[in-house]
């Protein structure tokens, strides 16, 4: 069976999955093959965890991360806010090598081969894979804001959408704003990465500033015609802990900037701030962008619910942000976590030659801090359609918080914890 | 091939009521959706205040998740999230966390 020609196993086609079991019970003889996986983040971390841990090692692994530690978005607002440090959302991949027997390789991905099935890492040299599992995140459209198509530009005004040496840098910028100075985040039009994450960002920039620069503002400035997500709860929150701080305009996108006056200019009006925080529209990872495989809006990669496999390129799976959304799915950390588990169990399958499972699950969970304690959530559940071939939102499930509470700012921080050692414990 | 049979036979019937063809990894698989919150194969991470699922009694396990579902268990969002799935899912799922360490 394990030696199964892919064109052979297509034959079968709907026998495959009673064909499969022929071989036992427990998912068939032991996979095994190599997998690249390219990104260490929230997706490429889990998937090469599981991996190991369901192939029970027999599966090769290989992680190619160009940063040395793993650091979370999630949580990463409670820096810029002041009350967390970078080392709280600092994780180190040594359990991936050590306990799990990836092999990590800090370096970056420049090219994807997929006739060939290799990559050529940026170092020199290429590595050969059975299946490549690509979860590149996003990388910034920066020159839909032409005034931040620079280097020098992008230094000043932040975005702060990874989280990193932009985290800190903006934390320092708030820091050194003068009481009474105003900070402006813009938000992009949705789809982007974490959909309540400027809102909240808003919420904690203007905690600190209500303690320690109260005759400060905030202002956001949101390209989209409303509050992206938990928007009864977050415009609660601004009415009732930040009133007359923090103003939210609608319909206000960034077009560009004057960066030498740190000034956004919207469509028929100008923004000056004391510290201008752009986030600029994202799409796919350079990685994925440029690997010839199929994208939707020329941005994001059309993927297989079954399988998380490139709709257009055999062997070539895309988690995370990366990936053309199924409907009302959110770019989260917490979903790419599930994508790699999704894509684990199906690259397991297909290496032992059995169909992917044919009625995947994903779910969603994200926690917002309004201020340094209370927090709000969102949840889904995503369960396959057949019809649509997409995973689908359950109705009736999920949903918010009833109102915002310290039990889901603890809850939060406990969902951060255990999805870390998730991923990389 | 006799016995192969016989041993499919019985695989089919262990996932039985969960969907035609299922895969024989479904209860892993619906489980390993748990584990962002509650930890890999329900190792919850020790003073995380979530719920450490690997060991307890299926039963149990199940009977949280239909008083979440009815309402009658006060939550936060385990209300929201185990309407998502359907019974034999659950079944399944806790199945599956019993038998962890």
């Amino acid at each position: 069976m394990m030696l199964m020609k892919r064109r052979d196993f297509l034959k079968v086609g709907a026998a495959a999955g009673t064909l499969a079991s022929l071989y036992g019970c427990a998912g068939g003889s032991k996979s095994s093959g190599h997998v690249v996986v390219v990104g260490g983040g929230f997706g490429g971390a889990t998937v090469a965890k599981y991996l190991r841990m369901w192939s029970e090692g027999g599966v090769q692994v290989t992680l190619i991360e160009r940063n040395p530690t793993f650091i979370s978005c999630p949580i990463s607002n409670l820096v810029i806010g002041g009350t967390k440090t970078m080392e709280d959302i600092t994780v180190s991949y040594d359990n991936l090598k050590s306990k799990w027997g990836v092999r990590v390789i800090q370096d970056d991905v420049v090219a994807v081969d997929a006739e060939k099935r290799t990559i050529s890492l940026k170092a020199g040299g290429e590595l050969s894979y059975d299946r490549l599992v690509l979860s590149p995140g996003v990388d910034f459209m920066f020159g839909e804001i032409p005034g931040l198509n620079n280097a020098a530009a992008q230094s000043k005004i932040l975005h702060a959408w990874k989280a990193g040496a932009q985290t800190v840098a903006l934390r320092q910028q708030l820091e050194a704003m003068k009481d009474g100075g105003t900070y402006a985040i813009s938000v992009p039009k949705a789809p982007y990465r974490c959909p309540p994450g400027p809102y909240e960002r808003a919420c904690l920039v203007a905690a600190y500033l209500k303690e320690h620069k109260p005759k400060s503002k905030v202002v956001i400035l949101d390209a989209n015609d409303d509050v992206q997500s938990k928007k009864a709860l977050f415009t609660k929150a601004w009415a009732d802990l930040y009133k007359g701080m923090i103003e939210y305009r609608n319909n206000s996108e960034v077009k560009d900037v004057d960066v030498a006056s740190n000034t956004a200019i919207l469509e028929f009006d100008k923004f000056k701030a004391d510290v201008l925080n752009v986030i600029p529209p994202h799409r796919a990872g350079d990685i994925a962008a440029k690997s010839g495989l199929k994208l939707i809006n020329n941005r994001w990669v059309d993927i297989n619910w079954q399988s998380m496999e490139s709709t257009s390129t055999p062997g070539i799976h895309v988690i995370g942000d990366a990936i053309f959304p199924a409907p009302t799915m959110p770019k989260s950390g917490h979903m790419a976590n599930q994508h790699g588990k999704l894509a684990a169990a199906a690259i397991l399958n297909m290496l032992s030659g059995q169909a992917p499972n044919p009625e995947p699950v994903v779910m969603n969970t994200c926690y917002s801090f309004v201020d340094h304690k209370n927090a709000i959530h969102v949840a889904s559940v995503h369960q396959y359609d057949a019809a649509t071939k997409a995973v689908q939102p359950v109705k009736g499930a999920g949903g918010v918080s009833a109102a915002r509470n310290e039990l889901e700012g603890k809850a939060a921080l406990g969902w951060a914890k255990n999805i870390w050692a998730d991923m990389l414990a | 091939m006799k016995l192969h049979a016989h041993l499919a036979a019985l695989c089919l019937l262990a996932t039985a009521g969960a969907s035609h063809a299922a895969d024989p990894n479904l209860g892993r698989n619906l489980a390993a959706t748990c584990a962002n919150c509650h930890g890999t194969n329900g190792n919850a991470v020790k003073g995380s205040g979530m719920d450490a699922l690997a060991g307890m009694d299926k039963a149990k396990i199940l009977q949280k998740l239909a008083d979440f579902k009815s309402g009658d268990k006060p939550a936060s969002i385990m209300h929201q999230i185990s309407k998502g799935y359907s019974e034999a899912q659950l079944d399944l799922i806790a199945g599956y966390f019993a038998g962890q360490k």
